[in-house]
């Protein structure tokens, strides 16, 4: 039985199928990465899994219990954290009000909440910024912000989505090594990213889809120099 | 402790009041002022901290007034027992409520509290067996004097603030200000945001229903249109909250204060300065505004609602520094 | 039988004009996502015009082209000045423009309540009364010309929107602001023009209304619900939903009226408010395609 696996997952939307029988599994410790083109259905996979839609067929299932029919904050409760392709900051919180409301999902008072948050910030270096209001941060800053309020729920999965996108050389060092640190930690992980220096450096597979499938599964190398991976990419041109 | 000192002192003249002031004209503004601090602060739960806009506030004020007098009308039971009752009948109407609107968001929330209010005002003024329907329900008041319906209202009004305000400090606060800011991301976070909603809402009714027992105990007459008003009720609940502020600690006394000396100013021109004017001055022209003002503040709280959205989204304790800026601004400049 | 069609035709007659009055809202909400609660009062100014025109021995039919164009520049102005500022203000407060249109109405109908009292006041012509007969059904003159007046704006709506310019700029607001502006759309003006016609098309049905309803300052409250409850079961933005929408109304309140009772009239829109928004969230848009 593996960590985490999704198995025959299809949404439509309408007459439209964004994903069309997608399945995989990620072993615990380990770093997935899961690319394709634009449009090919990572985000609505993501959203299927921490119950954002619900699929139209297929199963989602976690440590050995299925978990595509329940609300996305039991699938937090549950050990399963996410951020957002599209950053949603709490905005007129400060950073550290943003990580002590997602603390709260494991502890009760005030106090506890209060560390846990503190302990979160420090892990993903934002001790510095910790007063500042989220809306007030930069994208980098904000991206940050949504790893640590993730991390402050302590997932034993954590759903990256496009954490690095828009960030400069320098931030994406930074949010590399945040990665890193984060499996060091314990918690697996399943990546989305386009950027490909990212996710061919620091996955240990990688998934691929175009159109709502699956086109490649491998270690990087594999699926870097798969036929239909760099025709879904590049064009058949370049196959 | 500088910061507690300005609250304390108005709490220590509060109590005091009416001691000081003998005057029962004052003594009941007072008593509406504290009130409408009990609704404001229970509207400021459910509206700024939690950000679900209800144009409803009206259906919970009313349900706890009809708890209070159905109770004295057709069980002979003093009305006081009401102010206890009063709130949990406004929760037991809140829930469905709740459940029913919230199914929605933003602005057809606002709307879906908008027509159940309605119903309810409806509804009362034809189930005529039960509640009196237009007739309303009439009963003796238990005091002749004011005073012991000012310390209960002042009792109420600071009980809801504190009760308001200490759960606000904990986790239930951070979850329904993450609920507001976004509620996906707070879902993501284990909040479990329709449980969230409703509590924030049963909180909110409970408060504006016992608001409403006080009134039937200390008015003595309600019927449908008063207590069910969507102008005087839940647009006012709403006036005192934008007005003084939203999402905000003191906002909703700010408020309370503002609303009722407007509502006051309409009510009796100027506290009967222009009609006095008028007959002073022998201006036919004053007389007739005079006359007219009673029954504009309808119009006043129209324009009111749509200057302070414009000048002051924040209210007076949100755009405080705004405020500040211009008035010490202009005397300066003078 | 009898009773039924005669239910049947006053409800469908009553739905035409419903429906002019939710094509102007369901406009304003499709392109500007703005709920404007002073929509009945709108055209309750309206009524207030015709009344006045009429005092003046001016036919309603004839008023129309005053009253659009009077409520058509209000509009336009309300836009301007009061809620385009709004997009700029920073707020906790997440319903501003709803709460503003609400303080609007509110303004509007106090005003008119200062200068005619709240009295009702009636705007009667030789054919307020009038009906026709086919066989035992009776058909209200007034509400058949207006009817068809209805039909008339509603189908030049269509084709305004769909064959011209300006049309297109609206439909292409509606669906995606930024992408308009992008395509040099004037999305400021547009939003202005837009609110304009709005008015404009309640003010038609005020007009047009005002023969067979008694005009008093608060009629706007309750025609401003059932626009809303027509845009929301025709489905946002969709001319043709309205329609539905309006027609659908309009049976639902005379069948009610009739076999019910006249106390539940408001209950009734209320009720169906309240269950569509429930049940049938994307409105009768989701089973036609415009």
């Amino acid at each position: 039985m593996a960590f985490f696996q999704v198995e025959k997952l299809v949404k439509y939307f309408g007459g439209l199928a964004a994903v069309n029988g997608v399945s995989f599994q990620v072993e615990k410790g380990e770093i997935l990465g899961l690319i394709g083109p634009n449009g090919s259905g990572k985000t609505t996979t993501f959203n299927m899994i921490s119950a954002y839609h619900r699929p139209t067929s297929g199963r989602v299932i976690f440590k050995g219990q299925e978990i595509h029919r329940l609300p996305t904050h039991k699938i937090c409760k549950l050990g399963i954290g996410r951020t957002f392709q599209v950053v949603k900051p709490l905005g007129r919180m400060s950073v550290l009000d943003n990580v002590i409301a997602a603390a709260y999902s494991r502890v009760n008072s005030h106090a506890e909440a209060h560390d846990l948050a503190l302990e979160t910030i420090r892990f993903c270096g934002m001790a510095s910024v910790k007063d500042q209001l989220a809306k007030a941060l930069p994208i980098a800053g904000r991206k940050r912000l949504e790893i640590a309020r993730a991390m402050a729920t302590k997932p034993e999965l954590l759903l990256l989505d496009e954490t690095a996108a828009g960030l400069n050389p320098t931030e994406l060092i930074e949010a590399i090594d945040l990665i890193k640190k984060i499996r060091e930690n314990g918690t697996t992980i399943v990546i989305i990213e386009h950027i490909m220096h990212v996710i061919m450096t620091i996955s240990d597979r990688i998934h691929a889809i175009n159109f709502g499938q699956t086109i490649a599964e491998g270690t990087p190398q594999e699926v870097a120099s798969n036929k239909a991976v760099i025709e879904a990419y590049l064009g058949t041109d370049y196959a | 402790m500088k910061k507690n000192l300005v609250p304390l002192v108005v709490l220590a003249a509060l109590a005091v009041f009416p001691l000081v002031v003998a005057d029962n004209y004052y003594r009941h503004l007072m008593i509406l002022f504290l009130m409408w601090v009990v609704i404001g602060s229970a509207w400021n739960l459910i509206a700024g901290y939690t950000g679900q806009v209800s144009f409803g506030d009206a259906a919970f004020f009313g349900s706890g007034a009809y708890a209070a007098g159905l109770l004295s009308h057709h069980l002979q039971i003093s009305a006081w027992w009401g102010l206890a009752l009063g709130g949990f009948v406004a929760v037991a109407v809140g829930l469905p409520f709740g459940w029913i609107c919230f199914r929605m968001r933003g602005a057809y929330f606002a709307l879906a509290t908008l027509a159940l209010n309605e119903v309810l005002r409806h509804g009362a003024a034809i189930a005529e067996g039960f509640t009196g329907g237009m007739v309303g329900i009439l009963i003796m008041p238990s005091f002749v004097s004011k005073v012991p319906y000012y310390y209960v209202a002042l009792g109420m009004a600071v009980a809801s603030m504190i009760s308001i305000q200490w759960i606000v400090r904990a986790k239930p606060g951070y979850y329904f200000v993450s609920i507001r800011e976004d509620q996906d991301a707070a879902e993501s976070l284990g909040i479990n945001t329709h449980f969230y909603k409703m509590l924030s809402l049963a909180i909110a009714a409970f408060w504006t229903g016992v608001a409403g027992s006080l009134y039937m105990n200390y008015m003595g007459f309600i019927d449908p249109d008063v207590v069910f008003s969507l102008h005087d009720i839940s647009i006012m609940a709403i006036l005192v909250g934008i007005v003084g502020g939203v999402g905000t600690v003191y906002g909703p006394m700010v408020g309370a204060f503002v609303m009722v000396t407007v509502q006051e100013l309409f009510r009796s021109g100027f506290f009967g300065l222009l009609a006095f004017l008028g007959k002073a001055t022998g201006s036919g022209a004053i007389e007739a505004i005079a006359k007219t003002i009673t029954g504009a503040h309808v119009l006043g709280f129209g324009i009111l609602v749509v200057v302070v959205i414009l000048v002051l989204p924040n209210g007076i304790v949100g755009d405080w520094p705004k405020i500040r800026n211009a008035v010490f601004r202009t005397k300066t400049a003078a | 039988m009898d009773v039924f069609l005669q239910t049947l035709v006053a409800g469908v007659l009553k739905g035409g004009l419903y429906a002019l009055i939710g094509i102007g809202m369901t406009l304003i909400m499709g392109v500007m996502g703005i709920i404007n609660l002073a929509h009945g009062q709108l055209m309750m100014v309206a009524m207030y015009i015709t009344y006045v025109l009429h005092l003046a021995g001016v036919d309603p039919y004839i008023s129309l082209f005053v009253a659009m164009p009077a409520l058509f520049l209000l509009g336009c102005l309300i836009q301007y000045y009061l809620l385009n500022p709004l997009l700029k203000v920073e707020t906790i407060l997440p319903e501003n423009q709803v709460l503003m249109t609400v303080g609007i109405g509110m303004v509007l109908t106090e005003v008119i309540r200062f200068l005619f009292k709240s009295d009702y006041k009636s705007v009667t012509t030789g054919y307020s009364n009038a009906t026709f007969f086919l066989g035992n059904i009776s058909f209200s003159v007034a509400l058949m010309i207006s009817f068809f007046i209805a039909i008339a704006f509603t189908v030049a709506m269509f084709f305004f929107l769909i064959k011209t310019d300006i049309g297109r700029s609206i439909r292409a607001t509606a669906q995606d602001k930024d992408a308009a502006v992008l395509m040099g759309v004037n999305t400021g003006r547009i939003t202005i023009i837009t609110f304009g016609i709005g008015s404009g098309l309640v003010a038609a049905a005020g007009s047009l209304l005002a023969p067979v309803f008694y005009v008093f300052p608060d009629i706007g409250g309750p025609f401003t619900a059932r626009a809303f409850i027509i845009t929301i079961l025709g489905g946002l933005g969709s001319t043709v939903g309205a329609i539905f929408g309006g027609v659908t109304l309009g049976l639902a309140e005379s069948f009610g009226a009739t076999y019910i009772s006249m106390d539940y009239e408001n209950i009734i829109g209320m009720a169906i408010f309240v269950l569509v928004l429930l049940f049938l969230p994307g409105g009768f848009k989701r089973l036609t395609k415009v």
